[in-house]
């Protein structure tokens, strides 16, 4: 079970803050970050906190489990996304 | 040093919101006074950011927790710098002032017909249908069954969306009720999206592309020139490239939806001519191809191959342009106030005391809201380390004097109490709808509900 973040991200980074286990990519710090469209959660890692959600000034994160049909696909573009990022 | 630290901040979009958070935060003695020239605070968050993505207009709360927690911050809607109030005068009162004024202006395609009724900028289209009160009056035609929208960047695909999505599904947003009006009877079936170059180049981003397939539209896919494209990389760009080309893919192998109105993404065109006699009749393109531009890119050249869409409306979103503001140097080329890092540099690029520019005046027209937190931090940071060094000018009015300023010059301005009213105003007239809200777009009417009287 993880977290997801949806296409409503503004890429301020306030979930990037706050996450427990630094599952959140590309932070602000890191290179990617100004080409980045949105930011995306490691399933791999995320402990399911909710800490990023309550953070999130525009709602654009949800638990896996309660995004509608229509967003289900950024469940799988977080997943695929982190994969990239840890294989490079 | 002159303690507390009292800094103007000159815009209320996220730059303003940002940079006056960060120094809130950061220097907690500071008082931060931030002006608009209108009595909403947010920018382009509340003019700019569609309708239909209201839940990212939800950052400009972020007034509500900074005037909630620190009787350090005030706001000052309905005043304009450089009109009402000047750069000395705000530095007569303040240490510092940061300009965070945005890009209002327009880019435009220098190509013939472009001044002919039906041709607009989609920054005047994107105002008029968010309500911005120096846009109310305008009016878009939209009895043609074909509109066009020239550019590649989200603005261009927001512009596209509104003008397909119909009232049913805009009535429950904050779009304006004039627009809202002018959709109902909006006679436009197709929108087709001008790119100049390839689909892997285009600026779009993926989440802006993956909604256009939630809407019922006809998304058809012409020219996007992917195979060969793909990216190389792993980083967050390269990933998007490659997702935006598979979605275009997708697109392009659904089946068609003859019903539904229709969407064309056409990449590898370039206008050349907006032609007809009394208003916009068609669109004179021209097929490109890409070539490489020497430095890794690719630039589209014309292959000659000319060819003519009609349409009754052509949209051009090719980029907004910062405006010079008053009494500040600016870098007309580039459309932004030049500066290093922040600090506002003058000629031979010698920092000019006490001005900092932070946004889309500092960097150009690009960027999404928290691509402003980072820009506005550096600026603040620049800010406070020559307040540290005793480099800022000290302000020769005090709080009170420059309350008395303020009463004096700007009698019409808006608090922050007087803006909530208005906040109230518009979301209970939209509760009676089934509205998210129902904007006031009259300045006079908005100062009238701010001050209580209606
Ligand atoms: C059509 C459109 C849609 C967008 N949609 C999204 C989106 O969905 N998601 C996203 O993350 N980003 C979006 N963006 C980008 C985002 O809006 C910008 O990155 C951001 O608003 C830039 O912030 P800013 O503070 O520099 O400028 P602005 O937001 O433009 O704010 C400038 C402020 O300065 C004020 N001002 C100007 N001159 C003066 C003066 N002389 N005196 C007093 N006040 C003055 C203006 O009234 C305005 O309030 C969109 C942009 C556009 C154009
Ligand atoms: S739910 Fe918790 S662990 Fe998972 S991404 Fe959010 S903050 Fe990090
Ligand atoms: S807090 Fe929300 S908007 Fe900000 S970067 Fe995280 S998911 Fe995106």
């Amino acid at each position: 079970m993880s977290y997801v973040i949806t296409g409503t991200c503004v890429n301020d980074g306030a979930c990037v803050d706050v996450c427990p286990v630094d599952c959140i990519h590309p932070t602000p710090a890191e290179p990617g970050f100004l080409g980045a469209d949105m930011l995306y959660i490691d399933p791999d890692v995320c402990v399911s906190c909710n800490a990023c959600a309550e953070a999130c000034p525009v709602g654009a994160v949800m638990d896996e489990k309660s995004l509608p049909p229509e967003l289900l696909r950024y469940r799988d573009i977080n997943a695929e996304f982190s994969r990239l990022r840890k294989d490079s | 040093m002159s303690a507390p630290l009292r800094v103007a901040i000159v815009g209320s979009g996220p730059a303003g919101f940002y940079a006056a958070n960060d120094l809130l935060k950061r220097d907690p003695a500071s008082r931060v006074e931030l002006f608009d020239r209108l009595p909403t605070p947010g920018g382009l968050v509340r003019s700019g950011v569609s309708p239909d993505h209201a839940a990212r207009r939800e950052v400009i709360a972020t007034y509500e927790r900074l005037a909630m927690a620190s009787h350090r911050f005030r706001f000052h809607g309905n005043i304009e710098i450089g009109r009402q109030l000047t750069h000395e005068d705000l530095l007569r009162c303040h240490h510092a002032v940061i300009y965070a004024c945005g890009s209002a202006g327009d880019r435009r395609l220098g190509i013939p017909g472009e001044d002919l009724p039906g041709s607009h900028a989609a920054t005047s289209f994107v105002s008029w249908y968010n309500g911005h009160p120096d846009f109310a009056a305008q009016s878009f035609d939209l009895s043609c069954e074909r509109a066009i929208v020239i550019g590649n960047g989200n603005v261009a695909l927001d512009v596209a969306r509104m003008l397909l999505l119909g009232h049913d599904r805009l009535h429950p947003t904050d779009v304006a009720d004039h627009a809202l009006r002018a959709f109902a009877e909006s006679r436009i079936r197709e929108v087709v999206v001008l790119g100049r170059r390839g689909a892997a180049q285009c600026a779009f981003t993926t989440p802006e592309l993956l909604e256009l397939g939630h809407h019922d539209l006809d998304v058809r896919v012409e020219h996007a020139a992917s195979a060969g494209a793909k990216p190389a990389g792993r980083d967050a760009r390269a990933y998007a490239v490659q997702l935006k080309l598979r979605l275009l893919d997708e697109y392009a192998a659904r089946a068609a939806l003859p019903d539904a109105r229709r969407l064309v993404l056409r990449f590898l065109n370039s206008p050349l001519a907006i032609v007809g006699r009394d208003r916009v009749e068609t669109l004179r393109v021209v097929r490109n191809r890409l070539v490489s531009g020497g430095r890794g890119d690719l630039v589209a050249e014309s292959t000659g191959e000319i060819s003519e869409i009609t349409a009754g409306l052509v949209l051009r979103a090719v980029g907004y342009r910062g405006l010079p503001v008053v009494g500040l140097p600016f870098d007309a080329a580039r459309g932004i106030v030049p500066n290093v890092g922040g600090r506002i540099v003058g000629e031979n690029r010698r920092p000019m005391r006490g001005a900092y520019v932070a946004g889309w005046l500092k960097r150009g027209p690009s960027g999404v809201i928290g691509t402003n937190k980072g820009c506005s931090q550096e600026t603040v940071a620049c800010l406070l380390q020559d307040f540290a060094g005793d480099r800022l000018p000290i302000p020769d009015i005090d709080d009170q004097g420059t309350q008395r300023l303020l009463t004096e010059r700007c009698p019409d301005r808006v608090d922050y109490l007087g803006w909530k009213k208005i906040d109230r105003h518009e979301r209970l007239g939209g509760m009676d709808q089934q509205r998210l809200r129902v904007k006031l777009v009259d300045l006079q009417r908005m100062t009238a509900v701010a001050s209580g009287r209606f």
